[in-house]
């Protein structure tokens, strides 16, 4: 098959009179890492969840692996979701679930499916994290902020999807652990040969993650080039915003 | 300020916007209870919270409600003379009307801001939003579970509401104002009829389906934040409480028309 495995075609969001998204266009290619920097506010996470079909465009189209995806629902939403993954930045477990039924949850959740089975891979993917057996009983709240990141990461790849949309992946991890996750999602990604949309305003995990990186502003992306552009992409805007400067075209939004 | 028309139309239009809102939400709620598929574990785990875990809250509540209407029926009573009539009266207010609303408001408290609050809670962590992109609808895995719990278990507890408040009037009777205990139990039991059981089971399980679709329809609105979480539990018991209470007045005014 060809053609870009995701495609954004003129997204237009807007909450109330507050427009996010004015016209995205993004395309993804099959096993392609692209990471989209932004700041605070600028509509990245609007774009994921546009992306996931957990809120409809207000204009503009969506394609996955060929097929128009903007206002799917039922089966067609769901042969799409059986093919994609998602790490939320909170994690986002289900704090009534163990860590193994976190990990399992679509495997327990098929009908006919054995919760034995369903155990021993969630084991085994908790492994590929570098997470023990010992961990699999406990519930969320019980184990640390950067081992429930892990144990979230498992539950995205488990089913092993072709697409998996990480937002935010590093925010609110120590610099050690945020490595940690780094190396992490590019030997998953890497493994599976599955393609990665990452959101993040964290530049090293931009740079380490990426292959490509795009940078979206006032709701449309400004620039798009390879990871080991970005320092010196020429774009006065990407410029400020990789360097971390105050000074520049784009306001601080404070 | 504004024009006070203006004010009465914008208040008027926001209220039947809501239960616009409110009752496009409990159809969903509905089709995905009556519509395969059905996620057994979850349902099963509803009915221990909803059902079981309530019992010792409703009996406690049953057993004084029961206990007072008893000393207040003897005491009115004894203005006429009528004082033998407590055991036929406390049944028959128990199991039309007080057994029925007393679980419908103390339900409203424990689990329809319950479910309020720990659905605001995962909405505001994304768990809502990860249960999709697993291909689990919310209506389906969290919403049915808890309506289709609540209309099974609420008939039940009612039903030990009942019973446990009669004995609290049958206490009070026979330890407390002399009255034999063989005979007020009799007198209970040859006065109650099927129909005054019947009325109370179907309040309740109208009751049931208020506290969970209410518990569920604001903890699905909740605003981020623990403001935006506790509001939604607030919200919700509110709204239960007062839908319990009227639409058992309306209930027992059809009731009594139809000759139930």
């Amino acid at each position: 098959m060809s053609g870009p495995l995701l495609k954004l075609e003129g997204v237009e969001k807007s909450f109330g009179t507050k427009q996010v998204l004015r016209g995205v266009d993004l395309e993804v290619a099959r096993g392609q890492s692209l990471v989209v920097i932004g700041g605070s506010g600028s509509g990245k996470s609007v774009m994921l969840k546009n992306a996931l079909g957990l809120m409809t465009p207000d204009k503009g189209r969506i394609f996955f692996d060929g097929e128009d995806v903007t206002k799917a629902n039922g089966k067609a939403r769901e042969k799409m979701r059986a093919r994609v993954g998602m790490l939320f930045q909170s994690g986002a477990l289900f704090d009534s679930l163990t860590v193994w039924e976190n990990v399992a949850f679509r495997l327990i959740n098929t009908p006919g499916a054995k919760r034995k089975d369903a155990r021993e891979r969630a084991i085994e993917t908790l492994k590929k994290v570098r997470l023990g057996s010992d961990v699999a009983s406990l519930y969320p709240a019980e184990i640390s902020g950067g081992m429930q990141k892990r144990v979230s990461l498992a539950r995205s790849i488990i089913s092993e999807p072709d697409l998996i949309f990480f937002d935010e992946p590093t925010t609110g991890l120590d610099p050690i652990t945020a490595d940690a996750i780094n190396d992490l999602i590019v030997e998953m990604v890497r493994g599976l040969g599955a393609a990665a949309v990452s959101i993040t305003h964290d530049m090293a995990s931009a740079r380490k993650i990426a292959d490509e990186i795009a940078m979206l502003f006032e709701g449309k992306i400004i620039w798009r080039g390879p990871a080991a552009d970005v320092m010196n992409s020429g774009n006065a805007y990407v410029d400020q915003f990789v360097h971390g400067r105050a000074e520049g075209p784009i306001q601080p939004a404070i | 300020m504004a024009n006070p028309l203006q004010l009465v139309g914008r208040i008027t239009l926001g209220l039947f916007a809501e239960i616009g809102r409110l009752a496009v939400f409990a159809g969903r709620v509905k089709i995905a209870a009556v519509t395969p598929r059905w996620y057994g574990g979850e349902i099963l785990r509803q009915m221990v919270r909803i059902g079981f875990y309530s019992l010792p809250v409703v009996g406690l509540a049953a057993v004084f409600i029961g206990a007072a209407l008893a000393l207040n029926i003897y005491e009115g009573g004894s203005r006429y003379g009528a004082e033998q009539f407590v055991p036929n009266i406390v049944v028959l207010g128990i199991s039309r009307e007080l057994g029925a609303t007393i679980t419908g408001l103390m339900l409203a408290g424990r689990v329809s801001a319950g479910i309020a609050a720990e659905i605001g809670a995962m909405r505001v962590t994304e768990q809502i939003d990860a249960l999709e992109t697993l291909s689990a609808s919310r209506y389906r895995y969290l919403y049915a579970p808890r309506l289709i719990a609540a209309l099974a278990t609420l008939p039940l507890l009612v039903m030990a509401a009942n019973i446990i408040g009669v004995m609290g009037g049958w206490l009070v009777s026979v330890y407390g104002l002399g009255f034999d205990s063989t005979v007020y139990l009799r007198n209970t039991v040859d006065f109650v009829t099927r129909d005054d059981i019947l009325v109370g089971l179907i309040k309740a399980v109208l009751f049931g389906g208020i506290i969970a679709i209410m518990g569920c329809y604001q903890g699905d609105r909740s605003q981020a934040g623990a403001t935006g979480v506790g509001r939604a539990a607030t919200l919700s018991m509110v709204g239960a409480a007062v839908l319990v209470l009227a639409f058992n007045y309306v209930l027992s005014t059809l009731f009594v028309e139809i000759g139930l």
